[in-house]
């Protein structure tokens, strides 16, 4: 039955957490109440990439976008707007990037920029209603493959369309497919990827939640491509959102027999099963996700043979990632030649960010390759909030390194990060400020890599272990200049050895900082001072005259260890204190300083 | 750690029943394993010996695999799972302090759980919330753009 109107509210995992359930529990109600129910749809929809706007509320015709709606808003929304017709105000999206008020959807400038392949669904279709998304011409894609393409033929769309591996290799996708079609088996396996680890990165799972049957579809033209009828997903078991609506989208495709034998009446049959990844972060790489799934521990092996030549269960397979996967039905419908013609030379196509961290706008944003990280960081992301100054920018996760501002207008693609001492990742993009300390920052992902090293090679296990060793030393006020060479030899020495991926670039975040910000190393190790005020051997917290005795500061320190009274100057304990910087983020007057320690006053 | 881990013959016979289904597909060892963690609430060395004999492998094997993975554990939690992201994202907006303040007022470290078997403190790793970072959970329950305060607020109504 047509409506005459949609109300598309975020079913994201952030909007969710921020109880956009809830409102459409009370849309219901409350439309129910005006009688309303058959005039209007109520969408649970993907992400719309804002993240930090939830909830969000879209109403189409007009794509009017209201943000921060709550519970109490939505009889206004109803009798005002779906009655009446009467745009609410109060409750239109700010722009965030130049603070007006912005009515229609379209006018965001933080959309101008994008473009959305990726994620060309999210946000615009029931992920829960395959319906929706083959209104949108999804499946059309794999009618057209199984109908009147050869499965040579789809791998060589693939290699002309250029796309590059989405997980963070960037390895050519129609190269691999190429691979695999080679090996000759009657058992062969598709796997997506969807073991997002990458602290910071969230697009995969945006993707998985807001349009799962992109994924389902280009996996089946996928299977046809190399010879394949089993696939399986393995995706983390932290996304529970997302586990569901895989789930549902299999069962959905199944009974429209989208997979199951015989698709399209074409003789081809490919089925799909979800696996869980049960917390650790080295199943993101093929050989150790394949490991897994076979029910071992997850320790990745040694390449070649490739997967293409002896994967799951020893048959040839073929890994790709979500955003892979996600573009591929895309490719097929319009053309190796139109996708080809965005992004850059060598990398065509867009890639999805997650911004994160220190920026306005945190959320997912796809921009065409080629965009710079001035552009994205600055123009879509809004800059970086409070006034602070800009300091870096890490991409790729602990895989990855810190880029500085010299760097921002380098055009965004898979080769030009690397050649910063970066990469792209699955694409968290991390921003730092001023008060982001960045010897603090690489002993944060050391820290994780020596958590998520699997121990099978000993580079990585014993090295990464080292490394933080000596960081935390610095971190600690007890490093020497020596400390920074053993420590530059240890990291080549991992990024050398190490058997996989995980070993080789875990070395990057040191690596990087050592680069471009070894002042800060120096001053941590030879003046004993921390210039961003995070380490705590090396830095002190003190109240200015500023203070306003609003007690903030006092409520928000979980030591207690700061005192006064209320309208009166407060005081901080500087033996309880741990330096964890609360105080400073919740005074309202910037009246909390963390300056470095004065030279006499050390260890 | 006075938990208790509850192994009624009901759950055991709940076990076998999603064993019987695995062993049909090919790779039975992980989802057996995820349905173990899910009925007991961990996956003490006596289920391990179950999931052995039945799956057919050695306990040196499943001890392997279950001590391998994060999400899988020996000991039982409490009835309230407190998780702190210490995610990137999280981690620059300070997820650290958060972590502090509920370490503190529980007198937990990560990891632990308390005596009472209420409070399981933990450190996760990110859960792809990233835009209202800093974040905690509580069972299922996230509070996104968290503070020391908020932790506090939280932590009050829980006890």
């Amino acid at each position: 039955m047509l409506s005459r109107m949609h109300i598309l509210i975020c079913g994201g995992k952030e909007c969710l957490s921020s109880h956009s359930k809830e409102l459409r529990d009370e849309f219901n109600r409350v439309l129910n109440e005006l009688n309303l129910l058959d005039e209007v749809r109520l969408v649970m929809a993907g992400c719309f990439g804002l993240c930090n706007q939830g909830p969000i509320v879209v109403m189409t015709p007009g794509e009017t976008f209201y943000s921060h709606v709550t519970v109490e808003d939505i009889r206004e929304i109803c009798e005002e707007h779906v009655v009446k017709g009467n745009i609410v105000s109060r409750l239109l999206i700010k722009d965030p990037i130049d603070k007006k008020k912005i009515k229609n959807y379209s006018q965001l400038k933080f959309y101008d920029r994008q473009r959305r392949i990726a994620l060309r669904n999210c946000g615009q279709i029931n992920p829960a209603d395959i319906n929706e998304y083959i209104a949108r011409d999804g499946y059309l894609a794999l009618g057209k493959v199984l109908s009147s393409m050869t499965p040579a033929s789809v791998v060589a769309e693939m290699k002309k369309s250029g796309l590059r591996g989405r997980g963070g290799a960037g390895f050519s996708t129609g190269q691999k497919w190429e691979f695999a079609t080679r090996s000759v088996d009657d058992v062969k396996y598709v796997i997506c990827n969807a073991d997002e680890g990458d602290p910071g990165a969230f697009m995969d799972r945006s993707v998985l939640e807001g349009d799962p049957h992109s994924v389902l579809e280009a996996m089946a033209i996928c299977g046809y491509a190399i010879g394949s009828h089993q696939g399986y997903i393995y995706v983390r078991a932290e996304y529970p959102i997302a586990v569901e609506r895989l789930n549902n989208a299999i069962k959905q495709a199944r009974e429209l027999h989208l997979l199951g034998n015989n698709i399209f009446s074409s003789g081809f049959g490919f089925e799909i099963e979800l696996r869980l990844g049960a917390g650790a972060f080295v199943c993101g790489e093929e050989t150790a996700l394949m490991a897994s799934i076979e029910g071992n521990r997850g320790m990745p092996r040694l390449k070649p043979p490739f997967p293409a030549v002896k994967g799951l269960w020893g048959h040839p397979t073929n890994v790709n990632n979500v955003e892979t996967f996600a573009n591929v039905p895309a490719i097929f419908l319009k053309g190796a030649d139109w996708f080809k013609a965005i992004g850059t030379e060598k990398s065509s196509g867009t890639k999805v960010f997650a911004l994160g961290g220190k920026i306005a706008n945190t959320g997912l944003v796809e921009i065409p390759m080629g965009t710079t990280l001035r552009e994205v960081i600055f123009d879509i992301g809004g800059g970086i909030p409070n006034r602070r100054k800009f300091k870096a920018v890490q991409t790729g996760g602990p895989s990855g390194g810190c880029i500085t501002e010299k760097a921002l207008d380098t055009p965004i693609d898979f080769d030009s990060l690397v050649a910063m001492g970066s990469m792209m990742g699955s694409g968290g993009m991390i921003v730092m400020d001023e008060d982001n300390c960045m010897v603090d920052v690489a002993r944060f992902y050391l820290d994780f890599t020596v958590d998520e090293s699997c121990g099978k090679c000993t580079p990585c296990r014993e090295g990464t272990r080292r490394m933080l060793d000596i960081l935390n030393k610095i971190c600690a006020g007890n490093g020497t200049l020596e400390d920074l060479d053993l420590l530059e030899s240890i990291a080549n020495m991992v990024k050398d050895s190490s058997l996989c991926a995980l070993g080789q670039t875990a070395p990057n975040p040191v690596l990087s900082t050592l680069t471009h910000f070894r002042d800060e190393y120096i001053a941590h190790v030879v003046d004993k001072v921390c210039p961003a005020g995070v380490c705590p051997n090396l830095t002190n917290y003190t109240i200015t005259d500023k203070c306003i005795g609003c007690t903030k500061c006092a409520l928000n320190c979980p030591v207690s260890a700061i005192s006064g009274t209320v309208k009166q100057k407060h005081v901080i304990d500087l033996t309880k204190c741990i330096r964890c910087g609360a105080c400073k983020k919740a005074c309202p007057v910037n009246a909390i300083t963390s300056k470095p320690l004065p030279k006499e006053e050390n260890r | 750690m006075s938990v208790k881990i509850n192994i009624t013959e009901e759950k055991i016979a709940k076990l076998f029943e999603v064993m019987e289904s695995n062993k049909r597909k090919p790779g039975p060892l992980m989802p057996t394993l995820h349905e173990a963690q899910k009925i007991f609430g961990c996956i003490p060395i006596e289920i391990q010996k179950i999931i052995a004999k039945e799956l057919n492998e050695s306990i040196a094997k499943i001890n392997g695999v279950v001590t391998f993975y994060g999400n899988f554990s020996l000991e039982p939690k409490g009835e309230t799972i407190i998780n702190v992201c210490l995610g990137t994202a999280c981690y620059v907006r300070g997820s650290q302090g958060v972590l502090d303040t509920f370490a503190d007022e529980l007198h937990l470290k990560p990891g632990e759980t308390s005596e009472d078997g209420k409070f399981t403190l933990q450190s996760t790793r990110c859960i792809g919330a990233c835009g209202l970072a800093p974040i905690f959970t509580v069972n299922e329950t996230v509070y996104g753009n968290s503070s020391v305060s908020k932790a506090k607020e939280v932590l009050a109504k829980l006890r």
